[in-house]
């Protein structure tokens, strides 16, 4: 089976235990090796990019030098990650300018952007290496009669002309694999817009009316829990209801778990496995439905 | 990145933003509002608009551009580049005009705070000894060490490093 170059970035690691062993574990059970590379740094996402695009870049191009030194491909669990890494690979591969004033940057650190490898978001991997039919078969708790509204943030899918994820108007990939599960995927107002989570710390007042949008929204679709891809959505809607409720003194209780958490579950990894006490959102009532 | 500073005397602030990385699609646009109309945050927010953004930077209105706030609302999410039927790079626009403003001077302090989580850690957000400790308890792998002396290579070789300081004495 294939082996990838699991990339972590910063978040995950530092914030996010239940997403690094629900990826972990379900991908393992499914069959894919997972490599964990020496000197990775941060990929260089949007706060870096504000500051400079072409360092960002360049740091991008180092670490995706690492995975091409090492013969694998990157899988990224992260929608940040993902962009940063996915967007600076195929502007590299596609600009041979760019690639030799970037290659120019890298030389110092010792290191060539060759254009080897892919870039993959952990759904890919999902769709692309496993398949729906595989994890179809896979599933030995179905998360029947479950209503899961899916939420893809931004940068696993815009922009689509460098990152290819989906179709960024109607994507159907994380509804596929939430369906395959035996769970439901509900549809719900404004599904792809964004969770605000990139404005936090510069204007709460927007990030917070952002992620309570998206909170009443599948709220109101009777949605059971909302499905994420990325450790900043996460954040944005689960530690963001407890600051809407201050804010807004409006309370709302919806379960925010990453897709791999869903995914881990159905596979049959116990939960105790899961850190599952990292959400601030109490997902028991989830839990009971599906064990 | 100073140099590049100097090199923009007598320029217009238009032919300033083409001139950079992300900034290079400035000219194609022909206002239509398919951006504004996309945004997620225009909608909540009418001091954010970026089909204004795009109108006063060709304008040349800079210091209105570069010292305001609106330029740091764009929460990145890329639906108006998406859509935008003159293919203008407005996410990747708006990230050029934020890394002309902070050469002048102008940045968040969160914004800050990241840049300089990247330079001593090599993250933007810093692993603790706690949460590393704690990955054995949950039965994760230890973490492999960060490229951090490479890393700082490469950020010496753009200026991102004396950007940094800049910001620091300022």
């Amino acid at each position: 089976m294939k082996s990838y170059a699991l990339f972590l970035g910063c978040t995950i690691p530092a914030r996010q235990p239940n997403y690094e062993l629900s990826a972990r574990k379900a991908l393992t059970k499914l069959g894919i090796k997972l490599v964990d590379l020496d000197d990775l740094t941060c990929c260089c996402p949007p706060p870096i990019q504000s500051i400079n695009l072409e360092t960002s870049q360049a740091v991008a191009a180092y670490n995706i030098c690492l995975a091409e030194e090492a013969g694998l491909d990157i899988v990224a669990l992260c929608n940040g990650c993902f962009e940063s890494l996915a967007m600076a690979n195929a502007a590299l591969k596609k600009d041979e300018n760019l690639r030799a004033k970037v290659n120019g940057i890298l030389s110092k650190a010792g290191k060539e952007f060759k254009g080897t490898i892919e870039v993959k978001h952990f759904l890919q991997v999902l769709i692309d290496d496993i398949g729906l039919e595989c994890i179809k078969a896979s599933v030995v708790k179905p998360l029947s009669t479950l209503k899961v509204a899916p939420f893809y943030g931004c940068h696993s899918l815009r922009p689509s002309e460098l990152l290819e994820f989906d179709d960024p108007e109607r994507p159907h990939i994380l509804e596929d694999l939430i369906e395959a599960l035996g769970a439901e995927s509900v549809e719900y107002r404004d599904k792809l817009k964004c969770c605000g989570g990139l404005l936090r710390g510069i204007s709460d007042d927007l990030s917070l009316s952002l992620a309570r949008d998206k909170i009443i929204n599948t709220t109101k679709a009777g949605a059971e829990c909302i499905a994420t891809l990325c450790p900043f959505c996460f954040v944005a809607l689960d530690i963001g209801q407890i600051q809407v409720k201050s804010k807004f003194n409006e309370v709302y209780d919806m379960p925010i778990l990453h897709y791999s958490e869903l995914l881990a579950l159905a596979l049959g990894v116990d939960p105790k496995e899961l850190a599952l006490r990292t959400h601030k959102i109490k997902i028991d009532k989830v839990l009971e439905k599906i064990l | 990145m100073t140099q590049k500073t100097e090199k923009t005397a007598g320029m217009t602030f238009s032919d300033e933003v083409t001139s950079r990385h992300g900034g290079e699609t400035l000219t194609s646009c022909y206002q239509c509002g398919t951006c504004a109309s996309s945004c997620p945050v225009a909608k909540l927010d009418s001091s954010f608009n970026p089909r204004e953004i795009i109108k006063l930077s060709l304008l040349g209105e800079k210091e209105e551009v570069l010292s305001g706030d609106a330029i740091w609302l764009c929460c990145s999410c890329f639906n108006c580049q998406e859509r935008c039927p003159q293919k203008v790079e407005i996410a990747d626009l708006i990230y050029a005009l934020r890394n002309i403003a902070l050469e002048k001077g102008h940045i968040p302090s969160i914004y800050s705070d990241f840049a300089s989580a990247l330079i001593t850690e090599g993250r933007i957000v810093k692993v603790s000894k706690f949460v590393e400790k704690k990955r054995a308890d949950y039965g994760l792998p230890p973490l492999k060490p960060v490229g951090i002396d490479a890393l700082n290579k490469i950020l010496s070789a753009t200026g991102f490093d004396k950007l940094q300081t800049k910001e620091e004495s300022q």
